[in-house]
């Protein structure tokens, strides 16, 4: 058991090693030859004031004058040894900007990636329970529906009324502005996550819903659960016994999968409402040509979504009994 | 009495033809059947021909688009789809064919216990186990890790935990060999010996003339003879009904005598007798009028030359 965990591991170790070589190389020349000029980014609206002597200069200092593949060499070996660069234009050593930008992102899709969750699997379960009713078409109108919404949309939409109309949440940014750090207090930074989670969660529902829905439904055509009618079990207690023991596991897992969904949700969302988070960043940087901060983010969002992917697989292989037990006997 | 008494049973299927117009297919018609207390009695039929829904139709568990007509008693009182609900698994219980029939995700003794058991259940079912000639850990297995055989046992135990005094085993010994086979119904035998009433749905007659006391042969839908487990010898002889008698002769033991032709499917069955198109006793008035069940020499037939 534990050897199989460990050599499942090392697998997936070696192959999160090679995925992080290759994103980086692809990101590397993409960004080598995307029409943004780094310095004319960095020096930006003061362009007509900075003579190509400083240019240079500023090249320089960044080391951009040096051939793509010599600079490919040293920030991949930097980054072997845990530096990640400095941020061109927040002036931060990378790995600081990503760091309070995740935990600022990690709050929103946190909260939106439980809400959904939840809310899904709820909706999905009713109605399978419901199925052909009208609580059923409603949930299943209501998914499909949102599953062509962009997020972008939704999160426009609902600044619009809540926000603007309605005025109950505040409009954009992740805490008030004009008001110092340190008094910003914990009931502020939930008013300003509301919105944006809520945008993202609503458009993350539809899958797992949707999801679950037909996994119960084939549950309650399956043989055993006929058999468990047989036997004289009925409703609520025949969904908790067989119901929810076969459907609980491939729910948790899609949501772990989901996280790639999650962040390019969070990045359109964080844009929409101005949110501080990573997503955000990475827009920043890729628009401003800040090479080290994108391709720092481009790492981490990939190591998170391996990571999603990661549990997911590992819940069905050490949980699901079939497959847990499978080699043993 | 009897403990359970079908009469003149029906199960139909509404379904769309390509015309988008609902139509019922009749799977199962006029099929009458009684046991008493103690006795087994065998369906014996070749696959296919709607056995199994005469187990689901007993239970009140057939489909949404299945509509069910005629009558069913149980104890001498008409079950209607309330009285089976709390019939079901208290004083009915099936045994159904494989190991699919099992939640994959609960282990074994846990579903073999009723829920909400108490210890008093748990120690029944180690004592059934044992019975059963099931080791102690099978309890701790899932479904899927348990052998063809043991799998036929544990099914089995759900059925006699439940205390029920009419099972219905659906097709129990699918692909045992003999001696397996032979094992599985000698349990059925004993249950039975017990004062318990066995209704064993099966296309093995071999098998199930080993234990059974009475025979309704199945065919197309419907009850066609309904014999004593005795009547079955030699070539048929005393069997009342063509089609048994084929079925019989067909065994390898027999004469291994293929029976020609196919069985109708539902829904395009012949407007005479049903087995008209194969019977070799056929007449001109046979492929017009439907034959009744009608008592004959101790048994029931759906014959008119029969005698
Ligand atoms: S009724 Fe006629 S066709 Fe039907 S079984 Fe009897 S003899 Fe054969």
């Amino acid at each position: 058991m534990i050897r199989k965990l460990l050599a499942f591991l090392g697998f997936k170790a070696v192959r999160l090693a090679s995925l992080m070589f290759a994103i980086s190389l692809i990101s590397f020349m993409l960004v080598q030859n995307s029409p943004i000029d780094p310095v004319q980014a960095y020096v930006g609206a003061d362009a007509v004031r900075v003579s190509p002597e400083q240019r240079a200069q500023i090249a320089a200092y960044w080391g951009l004058e040096k051939p793509p593949l010599e600079r490919f060499v040293i920030w991949s070996s930097a980054l072997l040894q845990g530096d990640m660069g400095t941020s061109m234009i927040y002036r931060q050593p990378v790995e600081e900007v990503i760091g309070e930008r995740f935990l600022n992102s990690a709050a929103l899709m946190g909260v939106s990636w439980l809400l959904s969750g939840i809310i899904g699997f709820i909706a999905g379960v009713v109605a399978a329970m419901k199925k052909d009713t009208w609580i059923d078409r409603c949930i299943q109108w209501y998914c499909y529906t949102l599953a062509s919404t962009p997020a972008f949309w939704l999160g426009l939409l609902l600044l619009m009324i809540f926000a603007v109309w309605l005025g109950w949440f505040p409009v954009g940014l992740g805490v008030p502005a004009g008001v110092l750090a340190d008094e910003v207090t914990m009931a502020d930074r939930i008013r300003h996550l509301i919105l944006p989670a809520l945008t993202l969660s609503v458009v993350g529902i539809s899958n797992i819903a949707l999801h679950t829905r037909q996994k119960l439904v084939d549950v309650l055509e399956s043989d055993y659960v006929l058999f468990a009618r047989a036997r004289g079990e009925t409703g609520f207690r025949l969904f908790w016994r067989h119901g929810l023991r076969n459907i609980a596991l491939p729910a948790v897992s899609l949501q772990f999968a989901s996280f790639s969904e999650l962040f390019g949700g969070a990045v359109l969302a964080e844009q929409v409402f101005s949110y501080p988070g990573l997503g955000q960043a990475a827009v920043d940087a890729g628009l401003r040509g800040d090479v080290p901060l994108l391709l720092g983010i481009v790492l981490f969002s990939a190591l998170f979504v391996f990571t999603g992917n990661l549990i997911a697989d590992l819940l069905y292989r050490f949980i699901d009994p079939r497959i847990r037990k499978a080699g043993v006997r | 009495m009897c403990k359970l008494e079908v009469e003149n049973l029906s199960v139909s299927f509404s379904h769309y033809d390509r015309g988008l117009r609902q139509q019922m297919v009749e799977v199962i018609h006029g099929l009458s059947l009684s046991i008493k207390a103690g006795q087994i009695v065998a369906v014996v039929g070749s696959s296919g021909s709607g056995k199994s829904l005469l187990a689901h139709a007993i239970m009140g568990i057939l489909p949404g688009n299945a509509v069910m007509a005629g009558r069913i008693c149980y104890g001498g009182e008409t079950l209607n789809a309330q009285r089976q609900a709390t019939l079901r698994g208290k004083e009915m219980a099936l045994v159904p064919q494989s190991v699919n029939y099992l939640d994959p995700l609960m282990r074994v003794g846990q579903q073999v216990r009723i829920p909400g058991a108490d210890q008093v259940q748990a120690a029944q079912q180690r004592n059934l186990f044992e019975r059963y000639g099931l080791e102690p850990g099978v309890e701790q297995l899932y479904p899927f890790q348990l052998s063809g055989g043991m799998a036929r046992r544990v099914l089995l135990s759900t059925a006699t935990l439940s205390g029920a005094s009419l099972i219905i085993a659906d097709e129990p010994t699918p692909g045992l060999h003999h001696e397996a086979a032979r094992e599985t119904l000698l349990h059925f035998r004993e249950l039975a010996d017990e004062g318990r009433s066995i209704l064993l749905i099966t296309h093995d007659i071999e098998s199930a003339l080993t234990v059974a006391d009475k025979v309704a042969v199945f065919y197309a839908g419907t009850t066609v003879e309904i014999a004593a487990a005795e009547d079955f010898a030699g070539h048929g002889e005393r069997l009342r009904h063509p089609y048994s008698r084929a079925l019989w002769n067909a065994l390898p033991q027999n004469q291994f005598q293929p029976i020609p032709g196919a069985q109708p499917l539902p829904g395009q069955l012949p407007d005479g007798c049903v087995f008209a198109p194969r019977c070799p006793a056929a007449s001109a008035e046979c492929s017009e009028i439907k034959p009744d069940m009608r008592k004959l020499r101790g048994g029931m037939v759906r014959c008119i030359h029969a005698s």
